[in-house]
């Protein structure tokens, strides 16, 4: 199948956007900010870097994703239907009960979701795992982890870069969704992080960042992160709610959906940006 | 005593507001009275304090073993820290902190949690504390207490903090019926007859008692007069009350939004069967996960509203 280009990518994004709004509402709760922060990543990743057949969700050669920072799940339940993993129709019963949908990410309920998330700062010591069996086994996919600025708040995520390291899992990509924004405020009042790139380095990771937004730039820098033999972190500067001008950088939309008003304006903005 | 038997749902108020509310009148009248946050003041309702009280308000971040730390640290110098989160996450993940840190120097911590039971609702199994009465009743010097609703849950956090010694705290996320009378002082391990009966005795906890209540009324009808307790100290466990009610009655159910698996219907049935032994129905949640959906429709789907009630009553009423 021939991968979009970046044109095309930018108007799948946009179209994911449309959707976690509409989900969103649909719900009546779930958290808009970051779900619209982190779709041009999920976009480039699933249409353009990881290696994946969405019929076969368990392939053992796929390149692994795991959703560490889990309140941001409409945008995977987005992606994933986009890219053919489900019919587009179950995007609807998010959050609602007996759906497979769950209001943070639940193994089992729904193909492509590789671990349930949630609770902060878990899901980078189950990469490093997931990376030391594919090292075991010699196989060569790649182990992609999406978390969050806030949750580098908790100690367990830096247990897991020691390790990473001690290793050398050349094999593991760690995507931080760097908005400067957590649940009660900005990241700089609630925790300050001070320098990430430098923190990381100090624990023996190579650091790249990118634009978050800017796909062209997006698509570079995954592809330099999988050519490097140690485990790399791409900080990510993102925009909370990027896309729908009254969330953006706006912490109250941090675990917010929108009401039916709302969430028309958001669409009308949205369609006219494609 | 149960108040205002009426209930609009615009008159309903969480129990998380019963324990924000505290808070402030509790930073007015105790000057060593400290919050903890970890990046959820507001949902767990101190913000408000935060504001007013700012130099006592200290934000770790998202980092619940840390704040257990930096809470007892500030209880070993004479602070009464109320450190606050979703009970998913306190004590969930800082277990071992809980224990040893704070249960076993005897610090004098408040843990408190949020955000417990299905009753969380959409945000799913992840976040849908049921194990957490399990894992604190277990604990030696830790009292363990369960409001019913908004009047109670602030009765209950004074107490709290008039107690000398580790304090855990659970209430819940939703709005809900408001049935206890608010200038009842609350007293730790004592539970409360909400409703007086001679047939049947049906101890519950949390705004899940409401049930109970409406379950009563219906038995009323039938001519079947079921005794309420209010258990709210879970540990201490009120045995006198509970042990006089199921002796008049002979039998007892209990109501709980937690697993069935150590929480308060395991006290009761550690209590009965030693002291007691009556038939008894434990109702909870059984050895499974949450799930997303509305909190009525969690509990109806796991059987725990008043018409489950009703039935095992009269299930039991038949032994
Ligand atoms: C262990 C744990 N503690 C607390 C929470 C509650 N919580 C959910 S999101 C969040 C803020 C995390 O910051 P971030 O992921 O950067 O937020 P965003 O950028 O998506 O707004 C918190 C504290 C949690 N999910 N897990
Ligand atoms: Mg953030």
């Amino acid at each position: 199948m021939r991968k979009p280009d970046i044109r095309e990518l930018k108007i799948i994004a946009n179209t994911i956007r449309q959707d976690i709004i509409r989900m969103l509402v649909l719900a009546g709760s779930g958290h808009a900010g970051g779900s619209l922060g982190m779709t041009d990543i999920f976009t480039v990743l699933y249409f353009k870097i990881l290696k994946h057949i969405p019929e076969q969700p368990n392939n053992p050669y796929r390149d692994r994703l795991i959703l560490s920072n889990g309140h941001i799940c409409p945008v995977q339940y987005a992606t994933l239907a986009r890219a053919g993993y489900f019919p587009l129709v179950k995007l609807k019963s998010l959050r609602k009960i007996n759906s497979q949908l769950q209001g943070h990410p639940h193994r089992g309920s729904l193909p492509g979701i590789e671990t349930s998330s949630g609770p902060l700062g878990q899901g980078i010591s189950q990469a490093v795992g997931m990376a030391l069996a594919a090292k075991m086994n010699k196989q060569n996919h790649h182990i992609f982890c999406i978390s969050s600025d806030g949750e580098h708040n908790e100690g367990q995520l830096w247990e897991a870069l020691m390790t990473a390291h001690k290793y050398q899992l050349g094999n593991l990509i760690n995507i931080v969704d760097y908005n400067g924004i957590q649940i009660d405020g900005y990241t700089k009042d609630i925790m300050p992080l001070l320098s990430l790139r430098k923190k990381y380095e100090a624990f023996g990771w190579e650091v790249l960042e990118t634009n978050g937004h800017d796909i062209k730039n997006i698509i570079k820098t995954l592809e330099k992160a999988k050519t490097i033999k140690r485990p790399v972190a791409i900080i990510a500067h993102t925009i909370l709610g990027k896309g729908v001008s009254f969330m953006e950088n706006k912490y109250s939309w941090h675990g917010l959906a929108p009401n039916k008003e709302e969430a028309a304006k958001a669409l009308k903005e949205l369609q006219h940006g494609k | 005593m149960v108040s205002n038997i009426k209930q609009q749902k615009n008159n309903w108020r969480s129990t998380r507001d019963g324990f924000g509310e505290a808070m402030l009148e509790l930073g007015k009248k105790n000057k060593e009275v400290v919050v903890v946050s970890a990046d959820l003041a507001e949902s767990t309702r101190v913000q408000p304090f935060a504001k007013k009280y700012h130099e006592r308000f200290i934000e770790v971040g998202v980092a619940e073993q840390n704040m257990l730390g930096v809470a007892t640290g500030l209880a070993l110098e004479g602070k009464i820290p109320f450190a606050t989160s979703f009970g998913v996450f306190s004590p969930g993940r800082n277990w071992d902190q809980l224990r040893v840190s704070i249960c076993y120097s005897r610090a004098n911590v408040k843990i408190i949690a949020s955000h417990t039971g299905l009753s969380v609702g959409p945000d799913g199994a992840s976040h849908q504390a049921l194990e957490d009465i399990a894992i604190t009743r277990c604990l030696p010097n830790l009292v363990v207490l369960a409001p019913a609703d908004f009047n109670e849950t602030k009765m209950a956090t004074l107490a709290a903090a008039k107690h000398q010694g580790p304090v855990y705290l659970r209430f819940a996320r939703q709005a809900s019926p408001i049935f206890t009378v608010t200038k009842q002082t609350f007293i730790i391990g004592r539970a409360k007859i909400l409703i007086p009966g001679k047939d049947i005795t049906i101890i519950g906890i949390g705004p899940l008692l409401y049930e109970a209540i409406l379950a009563a009324r219906e038995l009323a009808k039938k001519g079947i007069r079921a005794e309420i307790i209010n258990s709210s100290s879970i540990k201490p466990l009120d045995a006198k009350t509970i042990l006089a009610s199921v002796k008049k009655t002979g039998r007892a159910i209990t109501l709980e939004d937690h697993q069935i698996h150590g929480g308060l219907g395991s006290a009761v049935a550690e209590l009965l069967s030693q002291s007691l032994p009556r038939p008894l129905k434990i109702m909870g949640v059984s050895d499974q996960f949450g799930q997303s959906g509305q909190a009525e429709e969690l509990w109806e789907k796991h059987q725990l509203t008043h018409p489950y009630i009703i039935q095992h009553a009269l299930k039991l009423l038949k032994k």
